[in-house]
């Protein structure tokens, strides 16, 4: 379904009615910036907030999407969502894994371990498609995959604020801008909904949660807006699961190099000062 | 690289080894004793910057080769591998692209400067036009690394850019086909783009070996433009070029880190995070940021084949830029008009940049064409005919003598002359 939507767009761009597709994105609009713990120069994962996102995914989000670049070991590692060895084992061992071929060349399942990878939701892309009318796409990546145009001048002035959470703030805007009816005017295809978010408003994924959907142990509020930003964290850190070490080295770099240059200025002042005397 | 070498070896191996291959003289030559004008300023940094960028381009690289598979089923996830499992693979992997981009933020102000300064005159051409060859293999060399990590633009990039060949007359379908092995952009491709994105590195080593050389034969130009007359107008390459250079590569370092630590996907496209998919094609699809003012050539002109001769004579037209300037005078400094229109023309590149991120419809395409025309008009009508019209103003006699003009010494800056006797 998606991609004889995406065959349609193609073909109408193709024909020249591009500027009509684009200019009914132009009725998107932006996504509400959100405050992230992981934001900024010294950001850092809230461990509650992933944990809940991680949780909201299992419960949600797993049902049809995999999650195909993470391993159960990589929720242990530092800077991730803090588990120790033990919780990660016992995650691991809550999961099926179809493992094989065996002595006796054949398939078998067993308990998850650490080092393998989440298990896929189905099968192969043709089975998705039969479940579900398309192939949900792999979050693995997903935070970094999505993005809105900042326009100019925003995107200079995004350099120096260190603005890069475009994806996070779309996924949130996504996972909160379902409407239950479209618009007047505006027929949506078949087994779509109507996203106030998405680029060209029709999607294929079914509003996937509302209020009360999952239960928080830590007493956070069990509203669509706090699941959508917790998933949402929690996939920022599988996008980008070494961000905090990237920071902190960056912070070490940065005076390092700021510090060596400025060594540098003062020893070149020095042995430039007979020639911007003129004596040489 | 040029004239007599002043080494002098001071131990016996130095000795032995000098009369046999006279290695060390050389670099002493070109490196330490190398005449340079005194009044070089920091857009002279950028040469020394280009050559850090390029070393640290192959040292990331080849690391990177080590854990990258070249196959469209499994280059994707094998990028991801490096930014997740291998240690530090993901600051290899932002340097990297980071990196690349950072060359080009480096080599259009190396160009730029070039341009203001008219360092491509008599008797720079060559040196000039092996940069120009050079941008050309870097582009190049840009464009391939782009298509490795086979995501969604880097495959429709691959194909957009592939398909200009298709404008060739006659044996165009027949050339992209060759090119992509296959007929359409897949494995085949991956495979060739990920040899030659290894291959052409070298290949501009060995250009940037001749650039280098011919800068050494000609000499730096410099902000006034006039060549060196006496020893006072140059200093030693060592310390002082080398010194000012590392400061200045520091200074460069910084902006980079900024990108590589803070903002590594700023610069990049999210849709490169989507596994190729030939049956689904981005909304838009743009090229990276370093190529988007061709690129708006490219789509300002209606017929495909004028585009795509319009983008490459965008970049040849570069080459002939030493016969177009007609203007005996080389530095923008004292040639009033010219300088208007260098910045006019640096705002037109912008303009064309800008236009090229957007959708090629309506008033875009309208300006882009405005800005494409003016683009060309630059080169053919505005520096032949500034060259006749343009009133210069007064060269100095000498380097030296524009530096005493500027109120040298003059006291109020920087420590009292007793503290440098010591």
């Amino acid at each position: 379904m998606m991609r004889s939507i995406l065959a349609a767009v193609l073909a109408a761009s193709l024909l020249g009615v591009a500027p009509q597709l684009a200019s009914a994105a132009d009725d998107t609009p932006p996504p509400p910036r959100q405050k992230w713990s992981f934001s900024g120069p010294f950001g850092k994962f809230d461990r509650a907030q992933v944990q809940r996102g991680f949780k909201v995914y299992r419960e949600v989000c797993a049902v049809c999407h995999g999650l195909d670049l993470v391993s159960f070991r990589n929720l242990g590692q530092p800077g991730a969502l803090g588990y120790s060895e033990a919780q990660v084992k016992q995650i691991a061992s809550e999961y099926k894994i179809k493992d094989g071929p065996n002595d006796q060349g054949e398939m078998f399942e067993r308990e998850g371990r650490p080092a393998d990878r989440f298990p896929r939701p189905w099968a192969n892309e043709n089975a998705a498609r039969v479940q579900y009318n398309a192939v949900p796409p792999d979050l693995s990546v997903m935070a970094k995959a999505r993005t809105y145009e900042r326009g100019f001048p925003w995107f200079i002035f995004d350099i120096f604020t260190q603005y890069q959470e475009n994806g996070p703030d779309y996924l949130v805007a996504l996972l909160t801008g379902y409407e239950d009816k479209a618009p007047a005017g505006v027929t949506l295809p078949p087994t779509l909904s109507y996203n106030k978010y998405f680029p060209g408003h029709a999607i294929a994924m079914p509003k996937p949660m509302e209020d009360g959907r999952v239960t928080y142990e830590d007493g956070s509020p069990q509203t669509l807006a706090q699941y959508s930003k917790d998933v949402t964290a929690f996939l920022m850190w599988t996008a980008e699961p070494h961000m905090e070490a990237r920071k902190r080295i960056g912070f070490q770099v940065m005076i390092f190099l700021l510090v060596f240059a400025g060594l540098l200025y003062f020893v070149k002042q020095k042995v430039w000062y007979d020639v911007k005397a003129g004596r040489i | 690289m040029s004239g007599h070498s002043t080494y002098q070896p001071q131990n016996a191996f130095m000795k032995w080894m000098e009369r046999r291959l006279p290695i060390a003289g050389l670099i002493h030559s070109s490196f330490v004793a190398y005449p340079t004008p005194r009044n070089l300023n920091y857009w002279w940094t950028f040469g020394g910057i280009l050559t850090f960028l390029l070393g640290m381009q192959i040292v990331t690289g080849i690391i990177l080769v080590m854990h990258y598979t070249p196959h469209a089923d499994m280059a994707f996830n094998s990028v991801e591998h490096i930014m997740r499992d291998v240690n530090y693979g993901w600051l290899l992997r932002y340097l990297h692209s980071n990196g690349a981009s950072m060359f080009f933020v480096a080599v259009y102000i190396h160009m730029f400067r070039g341009m203001y300064y008219g360092s491509y005159k008599e008797p720079r051409e060559v040196l000039w036009i092996l940069g120009v060859i050079l941008y050309l293999l870097m582009m190049a060399t840009g464009f391939l690394g782009y298509t490795l990590p086979w995501g969604q633009m880097s495959f429709w990039g691959a194909t957009v850019i592939t398909n200009f060949f298709s404008a060739i007359p006659v044996v165009g379908e027949s050339v992209v086909t060759w090119l992509w092995g296959g007929y359409s952009v897949g494995n085949p491709t991956l495979q060739r783009f990920f040899s030659l994105h290894y291959l052409l590195p070298f290949v501009i080593v060995g250009l940037v070996v001749l650039h280098v050389w011919a800068l050494h034969v000609v000499g730096q130009n410099n902000p006034t433009g006039i060549e060196p007359k006496s020893a006072k107008d140059t200093v030693p390459f060592t310390p002082y070029a080398t010194v000012k250079d590392a400061f200045f590569m520091m200074c460069f370092c910084v902006v980079f880190a900024w990108f590589v630590f803070y903002m590594p996907n700023y610069l990049g496209h999210a849709d490169n995070y989507i596994p190729a998919n030939p049956a689904v094609t981005p909304l838009h699809i743009v090229p990276e940021w370093y190529y988007l003012p061709f690129y708006a050539i490219l789509r300002a002109i209606p017929n495909k084949l004028m585009g795509v001769v319009a983008l490459g004579g965008s970049i040849v037209i570069l080459a002939f830029l030493p016969w177009l300037d007609t203007s005996k005078v080389r530095s923008a400094n004292y040639r009033p008009l010219f300088r208007q229109f260098f910045w006019i023309f640096v705002l037109v590149c912008l303009g064309l940049g800008w236009l090229g991120a957007k959708p090629a419809e309506g008033g875009y395409v309208i300006a882009a064409r405005i800005l494409t025309i003016y683009y060309f008009a630059h080169f053919i009508i505005i520096l032949p005919l500034l060259g006749w019209i343009e009133k210069t103003k007064p060269l100095p006699n000498s380097i030296s003598e524009s530096i005493l003009k500027e109120g040298l010494p003059a006291g109020g800056s920087g420590p009292a002359p007793t503290v440098s006797k010591h």
